[in-house]
């Protein structure tokens, strides 16, 4: 069906839906430019929630309007808050900040343009002629998602369950202030830098101190 | 609608993430960079998928987990970075250069004097 | 027990007493005497029983395959004639006495628990070559002489004259045995068997293709063992190491066994006229060229050491005109008189406190200080001039019988040439060998000057032992008449023309060297000469390893002393010069091989040093530059590395497509 359907479409003449397609991968591709070369650390993760809600709407053109909506929700929603609050709780400079590429950037931009040209020239010469019919019945609606996922998937579902709960408790162990007295939780609180930066010292005298108290 | 135009997009897009995380100095952006190349991936999946017209309708499945598993992802990630940040004072990834052969010797102490006492309280903190 | 038994017991006691020796020497001192003497005197005992079983009788043959070695077997065989037997008994009874006497020379020798185990190894091994049967453990005993010979020369190791005489004494006889070992291959291959009854009757029945390359390679051993012209440098050397050694090597040992081993092969070597020849020439040239050298040495054990040299080289000519009966009778009786004569020498620098004959000529009255060697030295020298009745006279003219036969053509076996020429030069070297004789004796105990020092009695097991040895020396020429029954049956009594002959040419050189020393022994008092340096009241060891050391700063040179009141430099005339040096032989040796050796070694370290080393330097070198350049890679920078990851997963995927393509494309 593909190919017979593939000889009657040629790249010069667009659909409708690939020209809404190309506008909004454009779109993307600007956004996660800017991502990955912006200088301002939280217009970063601003410019991802661009790209990321780009390719929300690239998989509504595809007919999958609940992973869409996931991704809409999941990463749009919370994940980019997540990492704006890493920025924040990291202390990330508010305005440009000079230092924000290392000086790897340079073997960065070889590697990923050779990798871009080779994987590019992969894709067409393999894809050139290859058409998705998009108007058959809806591949990703919530219904047929919601089917097949509790029908045939419910297995690694539940497994995925079980590791979204090891992450949480890992993300909280982690994250936990290894068990200090509330009394000096704001000392530490205010100074994270100097903390990280004291001498052993000290760090001893801490570490006796808190063994006194236990 | 032609196959090559989504595949192009998630090439490109995994390229532009390859290059952030090869880049950024501070570690969230980088894991902002991973999360491109996760969704150029999901991307593809979505589309072969489409094309394929898969009665199990595997891409999709496979993208929804990858979308949990990359949230999961994130959240310990940012645990991590935290946590390195609290112990640095930096959360930039070309300062964590402890495992680099110094002038001293390997066991010579990094630019951070209190690194190894750190440690330390680390272990007897997950003892 | 059956005489076979007794017969291996005679070198296995030996053996089994160095081994107890040196496992116990340490550990338990006391027994290191008993285990040292006791089963060399055994040993010594039994191969009298061996030999009055045997009784000159038919050869008793006997083996035993320890396991098969291939196309030509070899077998722990015995192969005992009378040859065996008597010459069983000399090595016996000389290593016997040595043992005893060296229990009071070496008394305080901190060594004497190895010394004494290497005696007895070597006595063993000599006893392993007359008892054996077979050439390929005949070889063995003949090696570990060697070995032994190097030990024991070098038991003054810290002299580095015996340091360089043990070297030499090993090298030497190394150099002999190559040649040796190829010829004890060909002959096996040619007869097909080790076994001397084999080989034996391969030659009686013409089965031997290459008799003279065979036996021109056996000589080259033979010449490097018992010290032939011209591998005889190392025995005068061999003299740096303590003197029952030296009495054990050129009397008994080492030396005997080149000669005896011509002697149970003589029939190989009389096949080969041409080997004949040779073996009459080097033993001419031997017997001349020592007895001049005798002349000339000024240290006492030199003399003894080139007289050494001067008798073998009568045994080589026995056997180079066929008489193997003569031959062995000589080594008997001179195996007697020269022990006595090195170990009574022993007695001597002990009691002068010098090896130097020059300063013994300046000492009065040592006669009276040690009268034990005095007397049997004086029996001893007779014997060794070959003045009647004694031993010697009765051995040296059954070699001049045998030359004159053959000289006259009445011998079968070999050449007339060699007959003449081992006649000629054995009655020149009687005139040097009584000339030599008489001069050591006169120098030694008619010295004229200061009273010689007194240290006392000497220990009752050294002159004991001086007597034993002087009674065979006496009076072993009268078994004369019965020794051919045990022989080959030649007869070995003097005839009158030969014993007209050899003792006056034995007494013209005497009388002249007497007259020779009245006249320059009035220079001696006018010319005080001789430091005597060794310790007086040390041990006899002792004062002998002092007496060698000592001896070139005293004197100016290891062989001869600037003694103008030498009867020999008057003899001699300008050819003492020459003499006292060996006739130079050890500085053309020098010129021939020792120079291009050392020069080719030079060149070889050159090479390991300069070339091959460079390569081995050269790669460490680039190795680490290497690694220094790697590590400059290890940053730690955890972006660096992921960048060069992928870098190279790129890489990779690129050369996999390209390579599918051109592959899917061809």
């Amino acid at each position: 069906m593909t190919f017979a359907a593939a000889a009657t479409h040629g790249f010069l003449s667009p659909a409708g839906v690939e020209i809404a397609f190309l506008l909004v991968g454009v779109v993307t591709l600007g956004a996660a430019v800017i991502t990955v070369t912006t200088r301002q650390l939280v217009h970063a993760a601003l410019w991802l929630v661009v790209a990321l809600g780009g390719l929300a709407v690239e998989y509504l053109l595809l007919t999958a309007e609940f992973i869409a909506w996931v991704q809409v929700l999941i990463y749009v929603g919370s994940v980019v808050v997540l990492l704006l609050f890493g920025l924040m709780l990291t202390k990330a400079p508010i305005g440009r900040s000079p230092d924000a590429d290392s000086g790897n950037r340079w073997v960065a931009l070889a590697v990923a343009a050779v990798a871009a040209a080779s994987l590019v020239w992969v894709v067409v010469d393999a894809f050139r002629t290859t058409w998705i019919d998009l108007d058959g019945p809806a591949q990703g609606s919530t219904k047929v998602s919601g089917e097949i996922l509790f029908r045939h998937w419910v297995l690694p579902f539940e497994a995925l369950s079980v590791l979204l709960l090891a992450a949480l408790i890992g993300a909280i162990v982690l994250s936990r202030r290894d068990g200090e007295e509330p009394g000096k939780v704001p000392a530490s609180r205010t100074a994270p830098a100097a903390r990280g930066g004291k001498d052993s010292s000290s760090g001893r005298a801490d570490r006796s101190a808190r063994e006194g108290n236990s | 609608m032609h196959l090559a135009y989504p595949a192009v997009l998630a090439v490109l897009l995994f390229s532009i993430g390859l290059y952030g995380v090869l880049a950024r100095r501070n570690a969230i952006l980088v894991l902002m960079s991973v999360e491109l190349m996760l969704n150029a991936v999901n991307l593809n999946l979505v589309a072969f998928d489409v094309w394929l017209r898969d009665t199990l309708h595997a891409g999709q499945a496979l993208t929804l987990f990858i979308i949990a598993i990359a949230a999961a992802e994130i959240g310990i990630g940012l645990a991590i970075v935290l946590m390195v940040y609290r112990n640095r004072g930096s959360s930039d990834v070309d300062r964590l250069r402890d495992t680099a052969e110094t002038a001293h010797g390997p066991d010579a102490p990094g630019p951070h004097g209190g690194t190894s006492t750190d440690r330390e309280e680390k272990a007897e903190a997950t003892a | 027990m059956t005489t076979t038994t007794l017969a291996v017991l005679v070198p296995l006691l030996p053996f089994l007493g160095a081994a107890a020796g040196l496992l116990l020497g340490r550990t338990a001192p006391g027994f290191v005497r008993p285990l040292a003497v006791l089963p060399t005197l055994a040993a010594a005992v039994l191969a009298v029983v061996v030999a009055v079983r045997q009784d000159g009788g038919k050869a008793i043959d006997a083996s035993t395959q320890l396991t098969p070695t291939g196309s030509v077997p070899i077998d722990l065989a015995l192969h005992i004639d009378g040859f065996a037997a008597l010459t069983a008994i000399l090595v016996g009874v000389v290593a016997s006495c040595v043992q005893i006497y060296s229990t009071g020379y070496l008394r305080d020798d901190p060594r004497y628990p190895s010394y004494a185990a290497l005696v007895s190894l070597f006595t063993s091994a000599m006893l392993l070559v007359v008892y054996s049967g077979d050439l390929m453990v005949l070889l063995v005993g003949w090696e570990i002489m060697g070995i032994c010979s190097y030990f024991l020369v070098g038991h003054y190791w810290e002299t580095p004259e015996a340091r360089a005489a043990s070297l030499k004494a090993f090298l030497v006889t190394k150099l002999g045995d190559v040649p040796f070992l190829i010829g004890l291959f060909a002959l096996a291959a040619d007869a097909g068997t080790f076994r001397i009854t084999g080989i034996l009757g391969a030659v009686a029945a013409d089965a031997v293709e290459h008799p003279t390359l065979i036996a021109l390679l056996l000589l080259a051993g033979v010449a490097g063992k018992s010290a032939q012209f011209p591998l005889h440098t190392w025995l005068p050397d061999a003299m740096a190491g303590p003197t029952p050694v030296s009495a054990l090597i050129h009397a008994a040992t080492m030396v005997a066994a080149g000669i005896y081993f011509v002697a149970r092969l003589l029939p190989l070597f009389a096949a080969s006229a041409a080997a004949m020849t040779v073996l009459a020439v080097m033993a001419a040239v031997t017997m001349v060229g020592s007895g001049l050298a005798a002349l000339a040495q000024d240290d006492i054990k030199r003399v003894l050491a080139y007289s050494t040299i001067g008798q073998l080289g009568y045994m080589s000519g026995a056997l180079a005109v066929g008489d193997r009966g003569a031959a062995v009778f000589h080594l008997l009786s001179h195996g007697a008189f020269k022990a006595l004569l090195f170990l009574a020498a022993g007695v001597i620098i002990h009691a002068a406190g010098t090896n130097s004959l020059a300063a013994m000529s300046r000492m009065s009255g040592l006669s009276k200080r040690v009268p034990d060697a005095y007397w049997t030295m004086t029996v001893a020298l007779l014997a060794l001039a070959a003045i009647p009745p004694f031993a010697g006279f009765f051995s040296k003219e059954a070699v001049l019988v045998a030359a004159e036969h053959t000289a006259l053509g009445d011998s079968e076996t070999a050449p007339v040439t060699a007959g003449w020429f081992v006649l000629v030069a054995a009655l020149l070297t009687a005139v040097l060998t009584a000339a030599y004789a008489i001069r050591l004796w006169l120098l030694t105990f008619r010295g004229r000057g200061a009273e010689a020092p007194d240290h006392g009695r000497q220990p009752l097991s050294m002159t004991t032992v001086l007597w034993v040895l002087a009674v065979p020396s006496l009076a072993f020429g009268l078994t004369a008449g019965r020794l051919p029954r045990w022989f080959d049956g030649h007869a070995l009594t003097p005839t009158l023309t030969t014993a007209v002959l050899g003792t006056g040419v034995a007494l013209v050189g005497g009388l002249v060297t007497y007259g020779a020393w009245r006249h320059s022994t009035a220079l001696a008092a006018r010319l005080p000469l001789g430091a005597v340096a060794a310790h007086p009241d040390a041990e006899p060891a002792v004062s002998e390893a002092e007496a060698i050391a000592t001896h070139t700063p005293a004197y100016g040179d290891i062989a001869a002393a600037h003694d103008p009141a030498d009867p020999a430099r008057l003899l001699l005339g300008p050819l003492h010069r020459h003499a006292a040096a060996g006739f130079h032989v050890d500085a053309l040796y020098t010129v021939l091989f020792v120079r291009p050796v050392r020069a080719a070694a030079q060149l070889v370290r050159f090479l390991d040093r300069e070339v091959v080393d460079t390569y081995v330097r050269g790669s460490g070198t680039g190795t680490r530059w290497l690694g220094t350049a790697v590590r400059r890679a290890q940053t730690g920078n955890v972006q660096t590395y992921l960048s060069a990851l992928l870098a190279g997963s790129v890489v990779l995927a690129i050369a996999a497509v390209v390579l599918s393509n051109v592959n899917a494309g061809s």
